[in-house]
């Protein structure tokens, strides 16, 4: 009897391998960070045109491994693959291309404070390196008119795994504070001079709700879905600004325009000039061999990629992504095509 | 006494089908060949595994030395690695949980193979081995959510401000919650099953001629456990906060949710830590660097080799009581 039952189930996990096996068209690997928005398109896709895309949601790291290693067939990343990583690439040539956009916001616990808080990157730095410890810094208070600000100790609380997030929030902090850039450095981890570490965005986050005077940095979505408090970040124009997907994808639409003609699309857009652009926000990308050893894989993950460019934007902003500036999709979904008639 | 078994005489002859073999059926010898190749075969496991990860550890220990085990600072972005603070939390955190698990694991069992009447002593063991089988990401939630905030708001107060303790080095500091004695008390809720099953299983082993001699000779019963039954089974006893131990030493998921991952030594019980464990499973997953990805196969090589280390003690020890015992 129990045999039986053995084989029955023996038999019915081999078919159903099988069965997958047979109908995935192609398999990536990578950031965790773009993964809701990315199995929406991969379903919508596999409906709308029947390729059906594997993507395992293991880490920009391990993506960039496993591309390297040519174990899949396209990675994604939260941060541009440096030079070194590029050159040991196995398969030749790897292209970056921006699939959508993200931001990372900065969350505290103030009970106290509500209206939204106002930072600039100086002194947002100078929390985090540990120089300002209290909130009522004479420093916060400036930024902040009219809002009564506690005695309390500031708490960092940072992430404790590699992360693009804690990449996008590093670069940023390099860029807008000098005294962060000469210190801990832009980096998926860094030293943190001071603060808690917590496990993903959900173990920051739990800290800085449990502990009054804690401050930290998550994703937007995560922080939009959770409905946590949010700071208004000062940008490179002077101006305050909330981190609405408007305001992101303007981040990227100023940026888009002082790209050089050859680019690699390997840009941070961090504290982007425009008046009304959201200071810390990244493209996420894709990772994709120049030339790819199958040629039918190739089409298939170029039409992919135009579909995302273009049909694709649409559902960002439902998932609190926000969509590629327009001009900029149209740009990509050209490289896209010429992806496949690559040989 | 030499176990037999260990002596390499004893595998050769096992491998050539001994004599007292001959003649038997050939079902016997093939059994015999393929147990003999299945307990080699573990060991084996382990020798590869060390291999392979000091092969891998090898770029960061050749570039740093010994100053990989005594240095302090770890950064990516400069590509400087030095684990000592999570070696420190590591041993730290194990020895604070076995400080508080192995009393009350002692007594627990005690209780249950002395006192506990028979309807009290099957709901209440089984209940205390269920802690076993209790996922660890959900003592790490309950860390995070009962624990954390009893530490921060409750105990932590206690401590500091009515105990007056402080000032005192191993109480300075801020209570933010996530820290060392977070990890400390999760890790000793954890291992503790482990102890008390094995101490009571032993304690249950002890010959009832070695109770009634005892009693014969006057003692009341808190004298008979403590001078003829736990003395007895000592060695057992032993081996179970030994298997505490490894549990806690490798313990991952539980302590990098409570411990406030920060990498720095403190002496404060207050302030937040890190454990090797944590943190090669918190950064792995992002290291692209080969001598980042080389430096946490090195965590993972001191990880191995101080586990190692640990159970040759522990092996000793127990050896040690052994041989008193018997003399």
């Amino acid at each position: 009897m129990r045999l039986r039952t053995f084989a029955v189930l023996l038999v019915l996990s081999v078919t159903t391998t099988a069965a997958t096996a047979q109908s995935v068209d192609l398999t990536g690997a990578g950031a965790t960070f773009p993964y809701p928005l990315y199995s929406k398109w991969f379903s919508d896709y596999a409906t709308k045109a029947g390729v059906r895309i594997n993507y395992q949601s293991i880490g920009s790291g391990g993506g960039i491994r496993q591309l390297s290693e040519q174990t899949v067939d396209f990675g994604a990343s939260d941060a541009p693959m440096s030079d070194a990583e590029l050159s040991k690439a196995k398969g030749g040539k790897i292209l970056h291309f921006p699939m959508v956009l993200g931001a990372v916001v900065v969350t505290y616990n103030l009970p106290e404070v509500q209206k939204a808080l106002r930072l600039s990157g100086v002194v947002l730095g100078d929390i985090f390196l540990g120089k300002i410890t209290k909130w009522n810094d004479p420093r916060i208070a400036a930024l902040n008119p009219g809002v009564k600000l506690p005695s309390k100790d500031i708490l960092v609380v940072h992430r404790s795994d590699g992360s693009g997030t804690t990449f996008i929030f590093t670069d940023y902090l390099s860029v807008a504070a000098p005294a962060w850039k000469s210190g801990p450095g832009t980096g998926k981890e860094v030293r943190w001079p001071v603060g808690l570490g917590g496990k993903g965005n959900e173990g920051v986050a739990g800290q800085v709700r449990q502990i009054v005077g804690a401050i930290g940095y998550v994703e937007l979505a995560y922080a939009r879905q959770n409905k946590l408090a949010y700071a208004e970040i000062q940008n490179a124009a002077g101006a305050y600004v909330a981190p609405t997907t408007e305001a992101i994808t303007e981040a990227a639409a100023v940026a888009a325009q002082k790209l050089e003609k050859d680019t690699d699309y390997r840009v941070s857009i961090v504290n982007a000039p425009g008046k009304k652009a959201y200071p810390i926000a990244s493209f996420t990308w894709l990772l994709v061999y120049e030339k790819m050893p199958n040629a039918v894989k190739a089409k298939k993950l170029a039409d992919f990629m135009k579909y995302a460019f273009i049909d694709g934007q649409k559902s960002a902003a439902a998932l609190d992504y926000a969509p590629l500036p327009t001009n900029l999709a149209r740009q990509l979904e050209k490289r896209a095509v010429a992806l496949a008639g690559a040989k | 006494m030499a176990d037999p078994s260990a002596t390499p005489d004893f595998f050769l002859r096992t491998l050539l089908a001994s004599p007292s073999l001959h003649g038997a059926s050939i079902g016997d010898r093939i059994y015999r060949v393929t147990t003999t190749a299945f307990a080699l075969s573990i060991p084996l496991l382990l020798v590869l595994l060390a291999i392979e990860v000091m092969v891998a550890a090898w770029p960061a220990l050749r570039q740093f030395h010994f100053g990989f085990v005594t240095s302090t600072e770890w950064n990516v972005v400069d590509g400087v690695f030095g684990a000592a603070p999570a070696i420190y939390g590591t041993i730290v955190s194990s020895v604070l949980a076995l400080l508080i698990a192995t009393p009350l694991a002692i007594g627990v069992a005690i209780f249950l193979a002395e006192f506990a009447p028979p309807w009290l002593r099957q709901p209440v063991a089984f209940l205390v081995d269920l802690l076993a089988a209790i996922p660890s990401v959900v003592y790490g939630l309950w860390g995070v959510f009962v624990l954390v905030p009893f530490l921060r708001e409750k105990l932590m107060p206690f401590i500091a401000d009515r105990l007056h303790l402080g000032d005192t080095p191993l109480f300075s500091g801020p209570a933010y919650g996530p820290s060392m004695l977070a990890a400390g008390l999760i890790l000793a809720i954890m291992v503790l099953p482990y102890i008390s099953s094995v101490t009571r299983e032993v304690l249950m082993a002890v010959p009832r001629s070695q109770r009634e001699a005892a009693l014969a000779l006057g003692a009341t019963r808190w004298e008979m456990i403590w001078g003829a039954v736990l003395p007895y089974a000592s060695s057992g006893v032993m081996g179970g906060i030994i298997l505490g131990l490894g549990r806690a030493l490798g313990e991952t998921m539980a302590v990098t949710m409570v411990i406030g991952n920060r990498h720095e030594i403190s002496a404060s019980l207050f302030s937040p830590g890190y454990t090797m464990a944590s943190q090669i499973a918190n950064e792995f997953a992002e290291a692209t660097n080969d001598l980042h990805l080389s430096a946490l196969m090195a965590v993972g090589a001191v990880l191995l080799f101080i586990t190692l280390l640990v159970n040759m003690l522990a092996r000793w020890l127990v050896w040690r009581v052994q041989r008193q015992e018997r003399a």
